[in-house]
Formats: C-alpha cells, sequence, structure tokens
C-alpha cells in the first residue's frame, strides 16, 4: 500500500464529487483531507507547464490545489482545496487541464520546459502585433487558472459595519489569550479566525493548558464577538479593517440567502496573531503529489486522521520536523528518513534514522504520490523508497496585516526570516509571527531546473537564475519578468525561497535584497462581495420626481437625467419616438405645450449680501437686476472656462432664485457652499438648495400666455419677468424663461401640491389643442433657438467668447474664474466657436467631424443635430475653429463610425427668430 | 479609510467627507491670473503635513481645515471653518 489514506471510521457520511467521481468525507473535512482520505493525490495541472500537482499545504497559502467549486451562477474558481470546507452535494473540478486530469495533453509543455523558461513570452513575441495576434488565442488556452463562471450569481451579499475596542486576527494560542485578555479587562473584543474552528496550531499541536472551545465561550460571555470563517483581508487608514465572512462554504446554497458578509471594521487597537507559513525546500521534483510541508502532513494526521503516505522521508533545517516524525509514527507509518541539514538537531523519536547534513537533491512519483527520493548526505547520494516526502525550510511569520498598516520588518537572522517591527497604526504582533523558531539557510542540493519556487507560477530556480543573468538586479523586476509571488497566492510560500536565492547570486543578504510590498486582499475576494447589495441595481436608490406617477399614466418614453427619470416623449397612436418628439414640437411652436422641469438645479439665496455672493458666483451682471426681474447668467470654473448656465431671479429686495442645470446641480450646490463658506464666509446671506422642494413645469407657445392668465387670473410677466401667483388654489411662482424660443413660463410649485398644478394647466392646455412634451422635443426646440446645453457645447473647454456669450460678461469682473479668463491662450485665435450649421443635401451626422475636404484634419465637431420643426431640412449645432469669422463656408460633415456625410453651410446658431419677437406679446 | 473627526459631528468615516483642495490652492478672487495659477497648479505637495479643505458632505455638510501627514496619514488637527467659525 502506498500513498495517502484514512481507515474508514463509519463517519464517511457527506457525499461529494471530484471530476465527476463520487466520494464520501467526514465532518469538519477540507476538501483537500477528504481527497486524500479517498486516496486522491493528484488533483491539479501547473499554471504553464501542466505539471501533476497535489496538496502541498493544509491552509490558504496552498498555491498547487487550486479547483473549481459549485456549479452554474455559483461557480468559483481559483478555490484553494485546503480552504473549503466539504457539503453534501459538493461538485468540485480540477481546472487547467484538458481532456482529463490524469491525461493532459498540454503536459507536452512540460517536456519544452528548458523553452518556456523565463521571459519566455517577452523572447519570443518580439515583432509585428500580427505574430501576437497569431500565438495570442493559444496561450490564453494554454496557461491559466479557473474559467470565470457565466452566469449571474444568485446569492446576496451584506455588507456591515462594526466597531471594537480590541481587534484580535487568529485564534491560535497566543490570539485567543489576547482575546481572552482584553475580554476580561471589559474591552469590546472582536476575535477573527478564517478556519471554521478555532484553535490555529492547537488543531495540529494540543496543549493541555489551552482549550479552544471553552475560552470561545468564554469570551463570547465577556460579550466578545467572534467571527469564524472570517479572514481579515485588509488593514487599511486609522485601524480600518475589512474583514470577509463565508457564511456558507464556496458553492452552497445559502439557507438565509446570503453567500457572504463584508465587514468594516474600526477597531481601538489590532492585535495581530497571524502565525507563520512553512517554506518549502527546493529540490529537484518538489512539486510532485507527495511532495507536502511539515506541518501540512502533521494536520492532517493530527486535524483528520489522514495519513499523506505511508513511507515518509523528512528534509528539515529545524526542529520543528521532528514533531511531524512523532506523529507519523502515532499514525503507523514510517519513517524513513529524517534528512536534517545542520550539523546537530534534537533527539529523534524511537524508530526514526536521522541523517545530519543532509539535504534532499529530487524526487521521482507516480500518480498520487513519490516512488524516490534522492538526498546528498554528506558528500554522497543515496535513494529511498518513499511515497511521502514532508518537507520544512523555515517559518515565514504572516507579516501581510501588519506591512498593509504601514509596519516596518525586522530581520531575524537566525529564523532568517522577516518579523514585524515598528508600526505607525495601533497595532501589535504576537505570538509566533514575532519569535519564528531557528532555521539556518540552506544552499540546494538539487538540479535547479526542476526546483520550483512558485509553484502556483511555475517559476523555478533556473528561472530566478536566468533572469538574474539577464541583467535582473532588483527584487520588483524579478518580479516582473518571472511572475514570481503573483496570481492567487501571492507568495505565500515562494517570496522567502526566490529572495534567499536572488540574494545569494548578488552576494548580499536577504534584508539587502530587498522585499516586495503586500497589498490587500490577504486571500481572494470574491467580486459579488465587494458589489454587495449594489450588484442588483441597488447601489443608488431611484428618485423619482414629484410627478412621475402622474407622467406614467401617459405612458412615456422614460429618460434616465442625473438621478431622476424624465419622460423623453409620450407617443399617441402607435408614433415613435422621432415622430412624437416632432409632433410635440410642432404643438409648441403653433399652440402650446408643456413640460416637467422639476429637475433644474434651484437655489434660494437671501440676506443683504445675497447680491454679492450671486456676483461672485456668475459670471453675468446681477446687482442691477430689477425686484420681479431675472436674466440668463452663466458661472465659470476658476481657470475660466464655463461649468454651468441658468437664470437668476430677484424674487424679492433681498431674496434671489437661481437655477441651474440639472446634470450639474450637485456640482453647483458644492461650488456655491466653498464659494460662500470658504471663500466669503464673511457675507451676510443664506444658500438654501431648494431643487427638490419645488416641481417645476414649463408652459411654452404662442397661447401660453392666454393659458396662464385664465388659470391664475392675473396677466402673467412679461418676458425675463417673475411674479407670484395663485394655480389651483396653490400658491407658484412664475417665471418668464424660454428654452424653446416661445413665449414661456416656469411655473414653480411646492412638490407636495405639484400634481393638481400640472393637471390644471394640462386641462386647459389640451383644451387648447396644446399637449405635453418630453425631453426630445425640448432638444428640438432648443438646437432650433441656438441654446447651449451643459455638457453639450458646453463641454468644458468653451469660454464665454466661444459660446457667443461675451458681450454678457460682468464688466466690473470680480467673479470667479475672471481672473483665468485673461489668460492669453483663451483668447487666441483658433478656439473652437459655437456655429449653427445648415445641410445642403441630407440628415447631419451627431458627433461628426467638420473638414474642409476628404483626407483633411478636423476644424471641429457637430455636437447636436435635429431637423427643422415647422420647415423642411435639417440642421446643428456645432463648435468649429474660429467659426464666428466663417459663416457662410461650406464644409463636409464626415461621421466614419457612422459611415455618414453631408455637406453643410456654416451660420449663426439662432435659426429661428433671432431678434426674440416671439417673446413678446 | 480615515477616521476624520469632525469638530460639529465627532469621529466619523471618510466616506461621509469630500475632499476639496490644500489651503494653499485657495484662489483669492481678486488675484491676477498668474497669482491664480500658480495657486491652482503648482502648489506644494510636501511629503509631510499639509492643510487640506474638506467637507463633511453627507453629514452636517460643514467645511474644515484638516492638517494631515501625506506619509502617515495621521491627521494632526482639524478645525472648523466657515461663518459660524468666524463667530
Amino acid at each position: 500500500m502506498s500513498g495517502p489514506a484514512r481507515a474508514p471510521s463509519g463517519d464517511e457520511t457527506i457525499p461529494f464529487t471530484f471530476d465527476g467521481t463520487a466520494y464520501r468525507a467526514r465532518p469538519g473535512d477540507t476538501l483537500a483531507a477528504a481527497l486524500l482520505a479517498n486516496g486522491v493525490g493528484l488533483v491539479a495541472r501547473s499554471f504553464k507547464y501542466h505539471r501533476p500537482r497535489g496538496i502541498m499545504s493544509a491552509g490558504i497559502e496552498e498555491p498547487n490545489a487550486l479547483v473549481t467549486v459549485g456549479t452554474g451562477g455559483r461557480t468559483e474558481p481559483n478555490t484553494r482545496a485546503t480552504d473549503v470546507f466539504v457539503y453534501p452535494g459538493l461538485v468540485a473540478k480540477s481546472q487547467n487541464r484538458w481532456p482529463s486530469l490524469s491525461f493532459d495533453v498540454a503536459a507536452i509543455f512540460g517536456l519544452a520546459a528548458p523553452a518556456l523558461g523565463a521571459g519566455f513570452y517577452y523572447k519570443t513575441f518580439f515583432g509585428p502585433a500580427k505574430h501576437w495576434m497569431r500565438y495570442e488565442g493559444f496561450i490564453r488556452r494554454a496557461a491559466g487558472l479557473g474559467d470565470a463562471p457565466t452566469e449571474a450569481d444568485p446569492d446576496n451579499f451584506s455588507q456591515v459595519a462594526g466597531f471594537c475596542d480590541v481587534l484580535v486576527v487568529g485564534s491560535g494560542p497566543a490570539g485567543l489569550k489576547a482575546a481572552l485578555e482584553a475580554a476580561e479587562a471589559g474591552n469590546r473584543v472582536f476575535l477573527v479566525e478564517q478556519d471554521a474552528v478555532p484553535g490555529g496550531s492547537l488543531l495540529r499541536d494540543p496543549d493541555s493548558g489551552l482549550d479552544p472551545a471553552a475560552m470561545i465561550q468564554r469570551i463570547e460571555a465577556l460579550g466578545g464577538k467572534v467571527l469564524l470563517r472570517t479572514t481579515a483581508s485588509g488593514y487599511w487608514d486609522h485601524n480600518f479593517l475589512t474583514l470577509t465572512q463565508r457564511l456558507v462554504e464556496p458553492g452552497a446554497v445559502p439557507t438565509n440567502g446570503f453567500a457572504q458578509r463584508l465587514w468594516h471594521v474600526r477597531a481601538g487597537r489590532v492585535v495581530l496573531a497571524t502565525g507563520l507559513i512553512e517554506r518549502p525546500v527546493p529540490f529537484a521534483g518538489n512539486d510532485l503529489p507527495g511532495v507536502m510541508l511539515s506541518q501540512a502532513v502533521r494536520s492532517y494526521i493530527r486535524r483528520w486522521g489522514v495519513v499523506p503516505g505511508q513511507r515518509v522521508v523528512i528534509a528539515t533545517n529545524n526542529d520543528d520536523a521532528y514533531l511531524t516524525a512523532a506523529a507519523i509514527i502515532e499514525a503507523g507509518a514510517q519513517v524513513v528518513a529524517l534528512l536534517d541539514a545542520r550539523a546537530s538537531g534534537p533527539a529523534a523519536p524511537a524508530g526514526v534514522t536521522v541523517y545530519h547534513d543532509a539535504r534532499p537533491a529530487g524526487a521521482t512519483g507516480r500518480k498520487h504520490g513519490l516512488r524516490k527520493v534522492t538526498a546528498v548526505i554528506g558528500g554522497s547520494e543515496q535513494s529511498f523508497d518513499a511515497d511521502l516526502l514532508a518537507m520544512s525550510g523555515g517559518f515565514v511569520p504572516v507579516s501581510h496585516l501588519h506591512m498593509q498598516a504601514g509596519g516596518k520588518l525586522v530581520w531575524d537572522e537566525a529564523a532568517q526570516a522577516f518579523i514585524p517591527g515598528e508600526t505607525p497604526q495601533v497595532c501589535e504582533t504576537i505570538g509566533s509571527a514575532i519569535s519564528p523558531p531557528p532555521a539556518p539557510a540552506v544552499a540546494p542540493a538539487g538540479k535547479a531546473k526542476k526546483s520550483f519556487v512558485d509553484f502556483q507560477n511555475d517559476v523555478s530556480l533556473a528561472d530566478i537564475d536566468l533572469a538574474w543573468q539577464e541583467g535582473y538586479r532588483s527584487v520588483e523586476h524579478l518580479k516582473r519578468y518571472t511572475t514570481l509571488g503573483m496570481a492567487t497566492d501571492q507568495g505565500k510560500t515562494s517570496n522567502m525561497v526566490a529572495l534567499a536565492r536572488l540574494a545569494e547570486k548578488q552576494g548580499v543578504t536577504v534584508p539587502q535584497a530587498g522585499l516586495t510590498t503586500f497589498r490587500p486582499p490577504f486571500t481572494p475576494v470574491t467580486m459579488g462581495l465587494l458589489a454587495g447589495a449594489g450588484a442588483r441595481n441597488a447601489g443608488a436608490h431611484v428618485r423619482r420626481i414629484p410627478l412621475h406617477a402622474l407622467h406614467e399614466a401617459h405612458d412615456p418614453i422614460w429618460q434616465p437625467l442625473g438621478y431622476w427619470f424624465r419622460p423623453r416623449a409620450y407617443p399617441v397612436n402607435g408614433e415613435n419616438l422621432a415622430q412624437a418628439a416632432l409632433r410635440e414640437a410642432q404643438t409648441v411652436r403653433t399652440v402650446a405645450g408643456l413640460s416637467d422641469v422639476s429637475t433644474l438645479g434651484k437655489f434660494e439665496v437671501s440676506g443683504p449680501d445675497a447680491a454679492k455672493l450671486l456676483e461672485l458666483v456668475c459670471a453675468t451682471t446681477v446687482g442691477k437686476l430689477a425686484t420681479g426681474r431675472g436674466r440668463y447668467t452663466f458661472m465659470l470654473r476658476e481657470d475660466g472656462f464655463v461649468f454651468d448656465d441658468g437664470t437668476v431671479w430677484r424674487l424679492a429686495e433681498d431674496r434671489y432664485l437661481l437655477t441651474s442645470s440639472t446634470g450639474g446641480a450637485d456640482r453647483m450646490a458644492g461650488h456655491l457652499s466653498y464659494v460662500r463658506q470658504v471663500l466669503r464666509p464673511d457675507l451676510k446671506c443664506s444658500v438654501v438648495n431648494v431643487q427638490e422642494h419645488y416641481a417645476g413645469i414649463a408652459l411654452a407657445g404662442p397661447r401660453a400666455r392666454s393659458i396662464l392668465a385664465a388659470l391664475t387670473g392675473a396677466e402673467p410677466p412679461r418676458h425675463m419677468g417673475y411674479a407670484p401667483g395663485t394655480l389651483a388654489g396653490t400658491p407658484v411662482h412664475v417665471l418668464a424663461a424660454s428654452y424653446s424660443g416661445e413665449r414661456a413660463f416656469e411655473i414653480h410649485v411646492e412638490a407636495s401640491h405639484a400634481e393638481q398644478v400640472w393637471q390644471a394647466i394640462e386641462d386647459a392646455t389640451r383644451a387648447e389643442g396644446g399637449a405635453p412634451y418630453g425631453l426630445e422635443a425640448m432638444e428640438l426646440l432648443r438646437i432650433e433657438k441656438g441654446h447651449v446645453v451643459v455638457g453639450g457645447e458646453v463641454d468644458g473647454r468653451s469660454t464665454p467668447h466661444d459660446l457667443g456669450l461675451g458681450g454678457m460678461l460682468g464688466k466690473a469682473g470680480g467673479f470667479v474664474g475672471a481672473a483665468g479668463l485673461t489668460r492669453p491662450a483663451l483668447s487666441a485665435a483658433g478656439r473652437n466657436n459655437f456655429v449653427g450649421l445648415v445641410s445642403l443635401d441630407g440628415p447631419i451626422p451627431e458627433g461628426g467631424m467638420l473638414i474642409t475636404r476628404a483626407g483633411t484634419s478636423p476644424q471641429g465637431h457637430v455636437t447636436a443635430a435635429a431637423r427643422r420643426i415647422l420647415e423642411g431640412g435639417a440642421i446643428a449645432l456645432a463648435l468649429l475653429q474660429d467659426g464666428h469669422k466663417r459663416h457662410g463656408e461650406e464644409l463636409t460633415v464626415s461621421s466614419p463610425t457612422r459611415g455618414e456625410k453631408a455637406r453643410v453651410r456654416v451660420t449663426s446658431p439662432h435659426f429661428y427668430d433671432p431678434a426674440g419677437e416671439r417673446y413678446r406679446d | 479609510m480615515y477616521e476624520i473627526a469632525c469638530p460639529h459631528c465627532g469621529p466619523r468615516a471618510q466616506t461621509e467627507f469630500t475632499y476639496e483642495r490644500t489651503v494653499d490652492a485657495v484662489v483669492d478672487p481678486a488675484a491676477d491670473a498668474h497669482t491664480a495659477m500658480q495657486a491652482l497648479f503648482t502648489r506644494a505637495n510636501p511629503m509631510g503635513l499639509d492643510e487640506e479643505i474638506w467637507r463633511h458632505t453627507y453629514g452636517c455638510r460643514a467645511w474644515m481645515v484638516l492638517t494631515r501627514h501625506r506619509v502617515t496619514h495621521v491627521i494632526e488637527a482639524v478645525k472648523a471653518i466657515g461663518p459660524e467659525a468666524l463667530a
């Protein structure tokens, strides 16, 4: 008998499958333990060479045994077999093999390994891009990890905030003691453990003085929170940590719908009791199934009753592996040889032959275990018939969180390890992570080619040597050239072995060779957990305008606008969008229409210094505005470019209303607050954001005035005038502003009373032959009128002069952006100016480039295109180099992406009623 | 994620705040173009303590100046600014 095994106890009650074969596990088994118990040693194929790989560790550091767990949307690729606990019905599949794990065609790469060394891709794919295109598909198929699932994850993921005085990471002996001590001192304690059971190393090396279950009970009784199956995956600023909690195992169906929970924890103090990870030993064939870390062998025997091999060779440079020898004897297996690289060591258990000055040089294997181990003992080689090699190359403190916290590392020469030192945060590391056992440096004995360092990325000692030979001196360069320490395990087992080799090559000490930085997350985190509730369209709540329900009754075409939805058009009798929009726009031009403009930014500015504040924000003159009057205005950034526009109204002596664009409303709110609070805290005024306090209804068209007069019983204000009024028994603000080019009004009403006002206006408008109109008709109207829109013509690069608004600038200056505007480049020749375009043939493609003739560089672009509303013909708005001076010129609009072209003539952008006669009654 | 001690609300998570700019990038509206552009585009950016303007946007909405270390991220002081702070 050889290979991994476990004597049945009758407890094998949990059915699961691996690559379609049915097996049974005991409660508490990890997938790795269950596979070994069933004699399965070969579980994966390596990333690059497709070499057979087994289970190397018993923890999250596992580089080899990556499997895909679950089915459908619950599929989780690249799950470590050592980090998933078997549940009934678990479906696991091996990865990176075809057609099967035991017969993998691509294993031929292994034979070609000498040609596939470090930098292979860089060296091979020199030359034109088309060569790369030829190889790419092949490479993508050949090299890789598991496949991402194609279906949506049906599960939910929750995110919660947590606060505690003391957060302890790790429930090994040190962590348990620290957590209990802190809880007894009256602190709110969180104890986090990534395993499903507490105890850490106690699960492998029990201590009669420490009972994890009893200590956990005591911590919980004192009010502490113990989070099992929870990983502290990120340590951020100011003692903020993210914890990822598995509520069910990967691929399992959660009982309450939630698969995982992400904790955002702010801790008063953090205690890291994160322990050690064992270092592998480099020798030829050290990646084969049947080569395991020494402590992992002990864990499988003591915790799961699994004996990973029957004839075991142990290779070590430290005393800890002698405990493994004892465990193997206890389990009834045989220790063929204990190879100790040191000249002397502790007493070995009875029946164990110890060889000193002995190092493993090579191993050969069969499918699920080893066949033979070769060692260099003293100066001579010796072979052993063995099916398992338990290796220990020393220990690496788990300092990831410490480093994420900004902590420094200190070199421990005796242990050949970096241990956590100072940290800028309120955090300390305790336990074995700061006291790793002594383990001297040992020169590798085997051939470098197959002495693997990074198992997950197939990086061997030879690759490191090659990188060195080719001039890669820095550890950062080494990492990038060889891919060492990348992928899902982030070099947990490989970094120190590689660093030791690099230091040896450089002839420097390990700390002089440097170390790459650890970044979050500590172990891989699934995307669903990070998305949380946002995964299901709940990232932002849906905001409804006050008249949403009323519009819905008309079954409009909706359009997202800012945070809201607004009707784009109200089609009737089977109209499409274009037909409905044209009808609505024609109705506005000939009769009257009403539209919802509730989402406009609205700010009430009041107080004795209200005008002073507005004159700082607005680039137009405000101070001279008479009470009951309003005007168009625009605002500049500090660098002189226009960033928003709107209207400003003087409602009373010291009270103004400022409106701004929907999309820019938040930005404007922030800007107003900045100007008022930071630039001019001395002003006596207040700014109140009333955007959602008021609903806004636009009423436009030749009959708008008479409709409104009948509804309010008062003569409406003249163009750009303001008057308070009453409509449908409700107080309203009437602002005579026009966006459409017709005589028009904005009626602002408190949001809670908006429905009755809209209904009254709609009824009266329909009675005259009018109708509601949506955003699409509004766009047709404003393009024909030549109004700019923020985000269209106002694109963050346009000055007031570019937009033809230069004449409105406040002459006295003093507003935000006035200084920036004086920069020479902002008035130089060649700037893009706002113009109109009239088509000389077909429709004008929106977004098209303006060119003089084919093959020339674009001189501008079309920002918005439309058709004339009452007569025929296509028009557009555009930004054109020196456009103000080019009216009358003929150009071509070309849109290569749409494959469309049109001949156009440059004109003024004001196609409709340029003199503004239609505003007058 | 920082913990910022809002002078009005107490310690709160950084997600409640928005960063505005450093104090040396505040442009006096009366400044000439050169001075204004210098302030906007050539900031001191020290490798150490700097003064930054933040706003408790998703809290009390007040503005404040943080004295923050740009390497360690330690916030040494938080000072309220705005009309109320003048009173």
